[in-house]
């Protein structure tokens, strides 16, 4: 048992825990562009103060925020009534029905952001499909615009949302909801008092895996997005990849790790206690 | 309650239709004459013949294809070996710490595993000399990020899994180790299956990982497609989509397959 423990325990320890101690070491660090790596180790808050002074970046924690709070609420309101909807069907059409939801996560990411570009692209299909229909003659662009950014978040974490919600809400006990009817109570009331709270699991699990991945997104704001909407993850990418300075890029990665995966994994690992037996 | 069923299915139709209308699009256009996406040009195969004999395209499939075939072999075994660890110890030294490793992947923004592993990769190049980057290190960055994804598959069928037959397997005399292969595994390797799968597909869609721990040499398939998609719309690359929608069905189909056989 011991050995079984210890090989995913080292494994993770290696690549995954050991890595964060030189990413920190690395943010502490000053770019050097004239050596390779482009780094001279040292202990100095920099990078770390650039990210807080400078209103470039400032504005690409904002924007990030935003972005992700305002796609993964449009998520929730079409995800919630989606698996609503899968959790009440017949029991033997939920698995195909949850197919459909988990088979677009099986295919490529990049391929379904980029299916979006055609359809919102300059003089794109949605803007011909706009014009023929008659909705409106000059449609604006969306592509290049946050509108493109959230249609991408919602689109490509909507199944993210959907799964968790649906767990929670197919073991939903009927009963109550008939008790709830039996006693006076009307449908949307009986919703609002008893299937909302209890699925708020759901919505917190769904909520999280949208927000998180949402905040630090590259791909989404890299295609879809202009050059004027900055997300804090394309500016860790452009501070890797374009600037070269990887102790900004650090730095970035740091915040990202505390401000937001650690309060969250805390929240997470005390709901998960208080759902254990005590011992 | 009608009211509110009848709502919740007109909301699941647009949201099947909200889904899948962009992939039937790309679809359907892999087959366009025209060399502009947005304009129908009439019928034609001329992009899938190009595809197929799109030699960067192709080397790049197949380095993908390896790449996650050996990724989610490993993810696999250790993904197996912590799922087991987590549903069979209550508690051991450092199994909280344990408990966040594995799901922390699963919500990291991408970007900070990938610089993460990228640096680990570098520090280990200038203390030891290597490994160079490219085969070696996409396989054990995707491996690292696949393993909390089968670990949670693991986990949750040894959850609801009947442990009067380990017992019994033990009453009559069986090691350990044992009951393990000739009872506990044959039962839940429908669910290291579909980790596998998932752990494969993981790997075959990565982009920003791979980019950071990649060298100059190896270009993965997503690489590829990112660095062609970026300079706009590119019909070979619809017919790509419609080639990987069509294959993650298949998966998918298997894998709930494999998922629904009941012991």
């Amino acid at each position: 048992m011991r050995a079984v423990i210890a090989l995913p325990f080292v494994w993770l320890g290696v690549f995954f825990l050991l890595p964060f101690a030189l990413v920190m070491a690395i943010a502490l660090g000053t770019n050097a562009p004239d050596s390779v790596p482009p780094v001279a180790l040292g202990f100095s808050p920099k990078s770390f103060a650039l990210l807080f002074t400078d209103d470039l970046y400032l504005a690409a924690w904002l924007t990030s925020l935003r972005i992700a709070a305002t796609s993964t609420v449009v998520t929730l309101l079409l995800g919630y009534p989606m698996a609503y909807a899968i959790a009440r069907a017949v029991p033997r059409r939920r698995p195909l029905l949850l197919m459909l939801v988990i088979l677009p996560f099986w295919t490529s990411f990049l391929i379904r952001v980029y299916a979006w570009m055609g359809l919102l692209a300059d003089n794109g299909l949605l803007e011909q499909f706009l014009r023929w229909s008659g909705i409106a003659q000059n449609p604006p662009t969306i592509i290049g615009t946050e509108w493109a950014i959230h249609l991408g978040i919602v689109y490509a974490y909507l199944p993210f949302m959907v799964l968790p919600l649906y767990a929670t809400l197919e073991k939903l006990d009927a009963s109550l909801l008939e008790a709830a009817a039996d006693l006076g109570a009307r449908p949307f009331a009986a919703f609002l008092t008893i299937t909302l709270p209890l699925s708020l699991p759901g919505i917190v699990a769904g909520c999280q895996l949208v927000f998180i991945p949402a905040v630090g997104e590259f791909v989404i704001p890299d295609l879809l997005g202009g050059t004027e909407t900055l997300m804090i993850g394309k500016v860790l990418w452009d501070e890797f990849f374009t600037n070269g300075d990887w102790p900004l890029a650090s730095a970035v990665a740091i915040c990202l790790l505390v401000l937001l995966v650690g309060p969250i994994s805390l929240f997470q690992r005390q709901q998960a206690r208080s759902l254990e037996p005590r011992t | 309650m009608i009211r509110c069923a009848r709502f919740a299915f007109t909301m699941l139709g647009l949201g099947y239709a909200f889904l899948y209308l962009p992939l039937a699009l790309v679809m359907f256009y892999s087959f366009n004459e025209s060399r502009l996406v947005t304009v129908w040009g009439g019928f034609s195969t001329k992009w899938w013949s190009a595809l197929f004999a799109n030699e960067a395209m192709l080397r790049a499939a197949w380095l993908s294809l390896r790449i996650a075939a050996v990724s989610a072999t490993i993810a696999a075994i250790i993904g197996l070996a912590a799922g087991y660890a987590l549903a069979r110890t209550p508690s051991f030294f450092g199994r909280g710490l344990f408990g966040s490793m594995i799901i922390a992947p699963m919500v990291m923004p991408e970007v900070v595993m990938g610089i993460s592993m990228l640096l680990l990769f570098v520090g280990a190049e200038r203390l030891f000399g290597g490994p160079e980057r490219g085969f070696l290190t996409i396989t054990l960055a995707h491996a690292t990020f696949s393993i909390s994804f089968v670990a949670i598959v693991v986990q949750a069928r040894l959850a609801d899994f009947d442990r009067s037959l380990e017992e019994a397997a033990m009453d009559l005399g069986a090691t350990p180790w044992v009951t393990f292969l000739t009872v506990t595994l044959p039962l839940i390797a429908p669910a290291v299956g579909s980790g596998w799968l998932l752990a494969f597909t993981l790997s075959l869609d990565d982009l920003i990982l791979t980019q950071f721990v990649a060298g100059a040499q190896s270009q993965t398939l997503p690489m590829r497609v990112y660095s062609s998609v970026r300079l706009g719309v590119d019909p070979q690359i619809n017919v790509l989509a419609t080639v990987v929608v069509t294959v993650a069905a298949c998966a998918l189909i298997l894998s709930g397959w494999l998922t629904r056989q009941k012991a």
